[in-house]
C-alpha cells in the first residue's frame, strides 16, 4: 500500500492506467473465454441432438446395433420413476432439517454442527454415495434395483433442499411468527402455515435445484439402478435411466448410437434447464413480491 | 435448546390465551378450545423436525460404516502398502492404487491451474468492472454452466475437445512446451491434458461464484478508501478487495479443488484410463472415481470389491477433509457480513 500513497509522478500515473487497462482487458477476455465452452456445449448438443430427435426417440425402446430407429422412451420414463423415488425420499427429510435450523436452533450448536455436515455432505462425490446404496441395498439383495438408485439420489439431495429451505425461512420477519404466536397459535401451526407459507416460493425453488442436480447424475447409478435396455417399471429390478442410456451410447464405438446420445444429452439438458429458468423467474416473482 | 424454545414458545402461546379479554378474541378463542393447547402436536412436530435434522448424521455415520465395513478385506490384506504399490491386478488379486492416486492429484490440480485465474478475472469483472445490466446475464450463463450434468460434458468432451487436442492443440503445445518433458507425442487425444481442460470448465462456475461471494462480503467503504486514495480501479480491487477476501477466495479455490477430486463421468470418458505414472500430460491415466465406475459393477470376488471400495473411502475421506476446510474459510470471511453487504 505504502508506495501508492506516494506523489503521483507523470510516468507513475500513466504506468498505472495502463496496468488498470491492461486488468479489465483481461478480466473481459477471461469472460468470453470461460462462456465459450458453455455456447460451444449447447450449439453443438442443438445442432447434433435435434436432427435426432423424432417421435420414435420418445416413445420406442432401444434397438439391438445395426438396427435403425429405436428410442429412450424406456430410460425417460426410468428416470422419471427413480427422481420420484429420490424426491420422495430427500425432500421431505431436507425441509425438516432446514426448518429444525431456522425455527429451533439458529444459534445453537447442534444447528451449527448439522449446518456444516449440510455442507460438508454436498462436497462428497456423487460415486461414493453409489457405493453407499449398493451395499445397503444390492449387496444384501443381491441384484441391482431402481429403488437404490433413488435412494443414492435422495442422500444427495438432502443436503441441498436442508439448505436452502433454512435460508429461505431466515428471510421470513421474526414480526410475523410473533404475530402468528401471539394469536395463540401453536408453533407447529405457525411454522406450517406461516413460516413455510412465506417462504414457500423460494423452498419450492430449491428443491428444483436439488432436483436439477441429481437429474443428470450418472455415477450413482453406474451400480445401483444398473441401466435396462427393455421396458422394467419394476423398483426392485434394473431400471433404465437417461444418464445411464447416455452413458452407454457415448462410450460405444457406433455412429447410430452416437447420435442417440446427443438426442438423448439434449433431451436431458433441456429439462434441466426447462427447470432451472422456470426456479430463476419464479425466483425473481418472489423477490418482487418481498420487496414490496 | 430446542426444548428449551418450545417451552418458551408454549409460555408465550399460554400467555396469549390469558390475556385480558378484548372483544376480537372470541374467534381466537374458539379456535384454541377446538386445537386443545397444542402442546402434543408442538412436540411432535418439534420431535419430527429434530428426526429431519438429524438424518443428516445418519447419513454421514451410514456413509462411513458402509465403506469402513466393507473395505476390511483389503485394508487387513494390504494394509498402507495399498496406497503405495502401483500394482493393480485383478487377475491375481494383488491391488495397489498409487497409480489412481497420482491420476487423480495430477488431473485436479492441473485443472486449478487453467481455471483459478480465469475464475478470480470473471468474479472480479461481474462484481467491480461489468454494468449492472450485463451482470444478472453473466450469472446465469455461469449458473447454466454449472447446471451442465457431468455426463453431458463427458459426451462433448469426447466427440468435440479429444479431437481438438488431438488435432489442434496438442502440437501447439508439443512445440512450445515439448522440452519440459510434460507434453510429448504421442498424443492420442485422451489423457490427463484433456482430462483437466473438462475439469476446469467443470469447476469453473464453483470457484468463480463462491469467490465473487466473498469479494460481495467486502464492505463497500473498503473500495471507497482506496477510491478517495487515489488508486486506480485494480489498485482498488487489489488492495481493498482481494486483500480482504483472500481467506475466502482460498476456500473457494478448494472447494472447486473438492469437486475436481471426486468428478467422476466426464474424467471416465477422456481420460484414457490406464493405470499409467507418467510425467507426459498427454498419456492416458486412471482416476480413483474412474476406476470404481468401471469397474465396480464388474468386479468378481469379495477382494476386489473390498479394494474398489477401500478406493471409496479414501476418497470420501479427501473430499471430507478438503470440504471442511474449504468451508471454515468461506465461513471465516462471510460470517455474518454477506446479509449487510449485498
Amino acid at each position: 500500500m505504502g508506495s501508492s500513497l506516494n506523489a503521483p509522478s507523470r510516468f507513475r500515473n500513466g504506468a498505472r492506467t495502463l496496468t488498470d487497462r491492461l486488468v479489465t482487458g483481461i478480466a473481459v477476455f477471461s469472460t468470453i473465454l470461460v462462456l465459450l465452452p458453455l455456447v460451444a456445449i449447447l450449439g453443438y448438443l442443438i445442432y447434433k441432438g435435434a436432427s435426432s430427435l423424432n417421435l420414435a426417440f420418445f416413445t420406442k425402446v432401444p434397438v439391438p446395433v445395426g438396427q435403425s430407429g429405436g428410442g429412450m422412451a424406456n430410460s425417460i420414463v426410468g428416470s422419471g420413476i427413480i427422481l420420484l423415488v429420490a424426491s420422495v425420499i430427500g425432500i421431505p427429510l431436507g425441509i425438516a432439517a432446514g426448518v429444525y435450523l431456522a425455527e429451533y436452533g439458529p444459534g445453537s450448536w447442534l444447528g451449527h454442527v448439522i449446518r456444516f455436515t449440510a455442507d460438508v455432505l454436498n462436497g462428497v462425490p456423487s460415486i461414493v454415495m453409489g457405493i453407499v446404496a449398493y451395499s445397503l441395498i444390492v449387496s444384501k439383495q443381491h441384484h441391482f434395483s431402481a429403488l437404490a438408485g433413488g435412494i443414492a439420489l435422495a442422500i444427495m439431495m438432502v443436503p441441498t433442499v436442508t439448505r436452502t429451505t433454512e435460508e429461505m425461512l431466515a428471510t421470513v420477519p421474526t414480526a410475523l411468527r410473533e404475530a402468528a404466536l401471539g394469536l395463540g397459535i401453536p408453533q407447529w401451526r405457525t411454522i406450517v402455515s406461516v413460516s413455510l407459507r412465506a417462504a414457500s416460493p423460494g423452498i419450492i425453488t430449491g428443491c428444483m435445484l436439488a432436483f436439477a442436480r441429481v437429474a443428470g447424475e450418472t455415477a450413482p447409478l453406474l451400480f445401483t439402478a444398473f441401466g435396462n435396455q427393455f421396458w422394467s417399471l419394476n423398483l426392485n429390478q434394473p431400471m433404465a435411466a437417461l444418464p445411464l442410456q447416455l452413458y452407454t451410447y457415448a462410450v460405444s464405438p457406433y455412429d447410430e448410437w452416437h447420435r442417440l446420445a446427443w438426442a438423448g444429452a439434449l433431451v436431458l439438458i433441456l429439462l434441466i434447464m426447462i427447470s432451472v429458468t422456470l426456479v430463476r423467474l419464479f425466483a425473481a416473482r418472489n423477490s418482487l413480491a418481498g420487496g414490496r | 435448546m430446542p426444548l428449551a424454545a418450545l417451552a418458551q414458545n408454549e409460555a408465550r402461546t399460554a400467555e396469549a390465551a390469558e390475556a385480558p379479554v378484548v372483544p376480537d378474541t372470541t374467534g381466537v378463542r374458539a379456535f384454541l378450545m377446538s386445537r386443545g393447547s397444542g402442546s402434543v402436536a408442538d412436540s411432535v412436530f418439534g420431535v419430527l423436525m429434530l428426526v429431519g435434522a438429524l438424518s443428516l448424521f445418519v447419513i454421514v455415520a451410514l456413509i462411513v460404516w458402509m465403506l469402513v465395513h466393507n473395505s476390511q478385506l483389503s485394508i487387513h490384506a494390504f494394509g498402507m502398502r495399498f496406497f503405495r504399490s502401483t500394482n493393480w491386478d485383478p487377475v491375481n488379486g494383488d491391488f495397489g492404487a498409487l497409480p489412481f492416486i497420482y491420476g487423480t492429484i495430477v488431473s485436479s490440480l492441473l485443472a486449478l491451474v487453467i481455471a483459478v485465474p480465469l475464475s478470480l478475472a470473471v468474479a472480479i469483472f461481474v462484481l467491480e468492472i461489468c454494468p449492472i445490466p450485463l451482470r444478472g446475464a453473466i450469472s446465469f450463463l455461469t449458473e447454466l454452466l454449472a447446471a451442465i450434468p457431468s455426463i453431458v460434458y463427458g459426451l462433448w468432451a469426447v466427440f468435440v475437445l479429444v479431437p481438438l487436442v488431438r488435432d489442434k492443440f496438442g502440437p501447439i503445445l508439443e512445440k512450445l512446451l515439448g522440452w519440459t518433458g510434460l507434453f510429448v507425442e504421442p498424443n492420442f487425444g485422451v489423457g490427463v491434458f484433456t482430462a483437466a481442460l473438462i475439469l476446469a470448465v467443470m469447476i469453473f462456475p464453483v470457484i468463480s461464484s463462491i469467490s465473487r461471494d466473498v469479494m460481495r462480503a467486502v464492505p463497500n467503504h473498503q473500495r471507497e478508501a482506496a477510491l478517495a486514495l487515489g488508486s486506480t480501479r485494480w489498485e482498488m480491487i487489489r488492495m481493498g478487495v482481494l486483500r480482504n477476501a483472500r481467506i475466502g477466495i482460498i476456500g473457494a479455490i478448494i472447494l472447486g479443488l473438492g469437486r475436481a477430486l471426486g468428478e467422476t463421468m466426464a474424467v471416465t470418458m477422456v481420460i484414457g484410463n490406464h493405470p499409467d505414472i507418467s510425467k507426459n500430460l498427454f498419456n492416458p491415466a486412471y482416476t480413483l472415481s474412474s476406476v470404481i465406475a468401471n469397474e465396480f459393477s464388474e468386479a468378481t470376488g469379495d477382494l476386489y470389491l473390498s479394494a474398489l471400495i477401500e478406493i471409496g473411502l479414501a476418497l470420501f475421506l479427501v473430499t471430507i477433509v478438503v470440504n471442511a476446510v474449504a468451508r471454515l474459510l468461506v465461513w471465516v470471511v462471510t460470517r455474518g457480513n454477506t446479509a449487510k453487504a449485498v
